[in-house]
C-alpha cells in the first residue's frame, strides 16, 4: 500500500483531533450516513493508510483501528460493508495501488460511501482456479479496447456500477503476461447480466456475458500486460477490518445445532454427543483464530493465517451443516421452499432449513479460492515448498490445450 | 463471555523465547535427548539447572515476594513451548507448573512459604503426588490417607501411580484424606517409610513412577475448605498450560518435515513439490494456527484469573492434544523409512505428543467435560 503523498509521522493523537474536528463539523446523530461517510472520506478518515486525497492520510495501517475506535465513540456508524464488501474489500486498494490520478478521484469516494456498488470479473466457465487461463478477450481500437467473453460466479453484477476486469489483451504470449486489467463501466452497452441460480434453489451470484463493450483505454489499470499483477493486489487483499469485533462464542452455524442440543433430549446419544461437542470445538477454536488474525491486523502485523482460517471456515460449516441434518431426524428429509430468489452474497439468510445451510456450505470450499488452491497457496507462500512442475507458464496462452 | 484477551505474543515473552530457544538449541540437541534414553539418567540435570537457576524460569508462577518471578501463565507457556519444541528432559512441568499452583494456591503457611522460595530458586524440584492422568473435575484422590499421632504429627499412608518426576521430587504435595476430609500436605521425598519406583514410559524424556507411604511423616498445608479449589486450579492450569507444550511439539514436527520435504528427492523431484503431500503439511500448518490462538487464550485466561478459564483450558485440550498428536505422526509418516527409524528424532516428538494427549485427561474425556460447562449435557 503507497504511504506517500504528503502527510507522514501521522500519529494516533493527530487521528484522534481530526475524528473530533470531523464530528464537530457533522453531527453524526443528525447528518445522513452516506454524506457523513463521504466527508468522513474527505477528512482521510476512510482508510487512514491510503495516500492524500484517496479517502486517506499515508498513516500507518495500525492507525485506522483507532480511526474506527474515535468514531465509534463519537456516535458515527461505520462503512456499510454489507453493501458493498467486494468494493470495499479489494477494489479500494486496487484502485490506491494501481489506479491513475483520474481513477482514484473518480471511483474511490463513491466506492467508499457505498454510492457506487462493486464487482470482480475474473472467473469465467473455463478459467476456475485457473485464473491466468481465462479467454475473455480485450482488443484495442483507436482509444478504446473492445471486450467480448463470458464471466461466471460475479456476486453484486446485478446491483454493481463498477466492475475489476480482467482480460486477455495478447493470445501470443504465455498466460500471466498476455492480461489487462480495466475498470469497467457497467452500465455500459453489451453488459448482460443473468442470474446464476445454484444448488439451493436460489441465485447469490450472476453470469456476466460481455458482447463488444467498448472501454475506454483511460480505465485501464496499470501497464497493458500487467494484469496478473493488478489481480494479484485485489486477491491479496483481506476485507479490510471495519468496525466490529471478534463474533460471540456459538455465533455460527454451531447456533441451531446447540439450540437443537439443549431443547431436544430425546435426541441425545452418547456418539452425537461427542459429535455434537467436536463441533463446538472447532466453532469456538475457529473464533479464537479468528480473533488472532484480527489481532494482527490491528497490531499491524498482518499474518498468512487468513487462508488456514477460509479452509477451516468451509470444513466447519459443512460438517456442522451435516451433523444439523443428523440430528433432525425426520424434519432433516424437508425442505423449506425451492423457489428460485435473489439472494445478496453477506445479505441475511437466515430462518432457512437445515437442508439449504448443509447445501449452502457446500459452496463454501470453492468460493474464493477452493480448499485445494489455499493449500497449494499455505504451501508456496508460508511452507515455501518446491512447487509442482508445470507445463503451461511458458507456452503461448494460444498453445494451451484447453 | 467478555471480550477476548490479547492472543499475541508480548515483547517480552518474544525474549524470552529467544533466549530459552538459544540455550535449548546449543543445550538440548534432539542427539543427545536421544542418547540419554539408552542411559539409567533421565532428567538433564545441568539444563535443569540453567533452566532453573540461571534463567529463573523454575519460578515464573511464585510470586516475588516467595522468591518468584511474578509472571503469569503467558510467559510460563512460552517456556513450555520451547522446552517441548526440544522434547526437554527436565521436571519443569510436574515441579513449576502442578506442585507449584498447587501450593501458590494453597494458604501460606511456614511449610509452604520454605518451600516456593527453593522451587523458585531451582534447588527444590516438587511434584503432585496424582496420577498423571487426572483431569481437571476429577473427584478428590482417595488412595493417600492420613492420621494423627499422640504427638499430633501427621503421618500419610497409601500410594499414587504414574506420578510425574516421582523418582527425582525432592518435594511431594500430596492429596490426601484425612477422617475422610480432603487436604494437601507437604511430604519431604527423603522421609523414612517413602519408597518410589520409576516405570520405563512411553514418553521416556517425562518418568513417572509410584510413590508409596508408609506412615510418612507429612505437613498439611491446606484444610479441606482450601484443598479441593487448590488441586483444581493445579489442574485447571496443567491442562491449559500442556496445550503449549502440545504447540511446540507441533510446531517442531512441522518444521522437520518441511524440511524433509524440501530436501528428499525421489523420482527425480523433491517430494515437497508433490501435492498429496504438500495439501498435508499445509494442512497441519492451519491446524497449527489455530491450536495456536487456542493456547493462548487459555493462557490469557488464567493469566487474567478468568471465570472462563476451566473451558478454555478444556477447549485447547481438546484440540491441541489432536493436533500434536496429528503432527508428530504425519511427520513420522512423511519421513518414510527413516522417519521409523531409532536413529530419528520423528519419534521422540510422536512419544512426547502421544503422551501429552494422554496427561490431565483425554481429548476425548475434555470433550465430554466441556459438555457439562456449556450446558450441551451428555445423553
Amino acid at each position: 500500500m503507497p504511504q506517500n503523498s504528503g502527510a507522514t509521522g501521522v500519529t494516533a493523537e493527530e487521528i484522534r483531533t481530526r475524528v473530533r474536528e470531523l464530528a464537530a463539523a457533522h453531527d453524526p446523530a443528525t447528518t445522513d450516513h452516506v454524506e457523513f461517510l463521504g466527508h468522513r472520506f474527505d477528512a482521510g478518515l476512510a482508510w487512514v493508510h491510503f495516500p492524500v486525497g484517496c479517502g486517506g492520510l499515508g498513516a500507518p495501517r495500525a492507525l485506522q483501528q483507532v480511526a474506527e475506535q474515535e468514531l465509534a465513540a463519537a456516535g458515527a456508524k461505520p462503512a456499510n460493508v454489507y453493501r458493498n464488501p467486494i468494493g470495499l474489500g479489494m477494489g479500494a486498494p486496487t484502485v490506491a495501488v494501481h489506479g491513475t490520478e483520474e481513477q482514484r478521484s473518480r471511483l474511490l469516494r463513491p466506492l467508499w460511501t457505498g454510492e457506487e456498488v462493486w464487482c470482480q470479473l475474473f472467473s469465467e466457465p473455463g478459467a476456475g482456479s485457473d485464473l491466468a487461463g481465462l479467454a475473455t478477450r480485450a482488443v484495442r481500437d483507436g482509444d478504446d479496447w473492445i471486450v467480448n467473453g463470458q464471466k461466471v460466479w460475479t456476486s453484486f453484477a446485478h446491483k454493481a456500477r463498477w466492475a475489476m476486469l480482467l482480460a486477455r489483451t495478447d493470445p501470443d504470449l504465455p498466460k500471466h503476461q498476455g492480461l489487462t486489467y480495466f475498470f469497467l463501466d457497467m452500465s455500459l452497452p453489451g453488459v448482460e447480466v443473468r442470474p446464476l441460480r445454484q444448488a439451493t434453489g436460489q441465485a447469490e451470484f450472476n453470469e456476466v456475458f460481455l458482447t463488444d463493450v467498448r472501454i475506454p483505454d483511460s480505465m485501464r489499470a496499470d501497464e497493458v500486460g500487467k494484469g496478473w499483477t493488478v489481480s494479484n493486489t485485489t486477491l491479496m487483499n483481506e476485507r479490510v477490518a471495519i468496525g466490529g469485533g471478534a463474533s460471540p462464542r456459538e455465533g455460527g452455524v454451531i447456533s441451531p445445532v446447540a439450540a437443537l442440543w439443549r431443547s431436544r433430549p430425546e435426541v441425545r446419544t452418547p456418539a452425537l454427543h461427542d459429535q455434537v461437542m467436536k463441533a463446538w470445538v472447532e466453532a469456538e477454536v475457529a473464533r479464537l483464530a479468528n480473533a488472532r488474525i484480527g489481532q494482527q491486523l490491528a497490531a499491524g502485523k498482518p499474518g498468512p493465517e487468513g487462508s488456514a482460517a477460509k479452509i477451516s471456515f468451509a470444513r466447519i460449516n459443512q460438517e456442522t451443516t451435516r451433523l444439523w441434518l443428523e440430528l433432525s431426524g425426520e424434519d432433516g428429509l424437508t425442505y423449506d421452499d425451492w423457489t428460485m430468489r435473489r439472494v445478496d452474497l453477506g445479505g441475511s439468510d437466515g430462518g432457512r432449513s437445515a437442508g439449504y445451510y448443509y447445501l449452502r456450505a457446500k459452496g463454501n470450499s470453492i468460493e474464493g479460492g477452493t480448499t485445494e488452491i489455499l493449500r497449494g497457496v499455505i504451501a508456496d507462500r508460508v511452507l515455501e515448498l518446491p512447487r509442482e512442475p508445470r507445463t503451461d507458464t511458458k507456452l503461448p496462452w494460444k498453445e494451451i490445450p484447453r | 463471555m467478555t471480550d477476548i484477551p490479547s492472543l499475541l505474543y508480548t515483547d517480552v515473552e518474544d525474549d524470552l523465547r529467544a533466549t530459552l530457544r538459544g540455550l535449548l538449541a546449543d543445550r538440548c540437541p534432539w542427539s543427545d535427548v536421544l542418547a540419554r534414553v539408552d542411559t539409567d539418567e533421565p532428567y538433564d540435570e545441568s539444563l535443569w539447572k540453567s533452566v532453573a537457576e540461571d534463567l529463573g524460569l523454575a519460578g515464573l508462577l511464585i510470586p516475588e515476594s516467595l522468591g518468584g518471578a511474578g509472571a503469569t501463565a503467558r510467559e510460563a507457556a512460552v517456556t513450555l513451548e520451547e522446552l517441548a519444541r526440544a522434547v526437554a528432559p527436565i521436571p519443569y512441568y510436574p515441579s513449576a507448573i502442578l506442585a507449584t499452583t498447587a501450593l501458590t494456591a494453597s494458604p501460606a503457611s511456614e511449610a509452604r512459604d520454605n518451600a516456593l522460595p527453593a522451587l523458585a530458586a531451582g534447588t527444590a524440584i516438587a511434584t503432585l503426588t496424582i496420577p498423571a492422568t487426572t483431569a481437571p473435575g476429577a473427584e478428590f484422590p482417595a488412595s493417600i490417607t492420613g492420621s494423627l499421632d499422640a504427638n499430633g504429627q501427621l503421618h500419610l499412608t497409601g500410594a499414587a501411580t504414574t506420578v510425574l518426576a516421582a523418582d527425582r521430587a525432592d518435594l511431594l504435595v500430596v492429596p490426601v484424606l484425612i477422617d475422610g476430609e480432603p487436604h494437601l500436605a507437604l511430604v519431604d521425598a527423603t522421609a523414612p517409610g517413602l519408597t518410589r519406583t520409576r516405570a520405563t514410559t512411553l514418553d521416556a524424556t517425562r518418568p513417572v513412577g509410584t510413590i508409596t507411604l508408609d506412615g510418612v511423616p507429612a505437613t498439611a498445608i491446606a484444610d479441606p475448605t482450601q484443598a479441593p479449589a487448590a488441586l483444581a486450579h493445579a489442574l485447571v492450569t496443567g491442562a491449559a498450560l500442556l496445550a503449549s507444550e502440545q504447540l511446540g511439539v507441533a510446531e517442531r514436527s512441522l518444521e522437520e518435515t518441511v524440511t524433509y520435504l524440501k530436501t528428499r528427492h525421489q523420482f527425480g523431484r523433491p517430494i515437497g513439490s508433490y501435492q498429496a503431500l504438500r495439501h498435508r503439511a499445509a494442512d497441519l500448518w492451519a491446524d497449527i494456527a489455530a491450536a495456536r490462538a487456542t493456547a493462548r487464550y487459555a493462557a490469557a485466561a488464567l493469566a487474567e484469573g478468568s471465570d472462563d478459564a476451566p473451558i478454555a483450558a478444556s477447549l485447547a485440550q481438546a484440540y491441541c492434544s489432536d493436533v500434536a498428536v496429528h503432527a508428530a505422526e504425519e511427520c513420522v509418516q512423511m519421513h518414510g523409512g527413516i522417519g521409523f527409524t531409532w536413529e530419528h528424532p520423528a519419534h521422540l516428538y510422536l512419544k512426547r505428543a502421544m503422551s501429552l494427549s494422554l496427561l490431565q485427561g483425554t481429548p476425548t474425556h475434555h470433550r465430554a467435560a466441556l459438555g457439562g460447562l456449556v450446558n450441551l449435557p451428555s445423553a
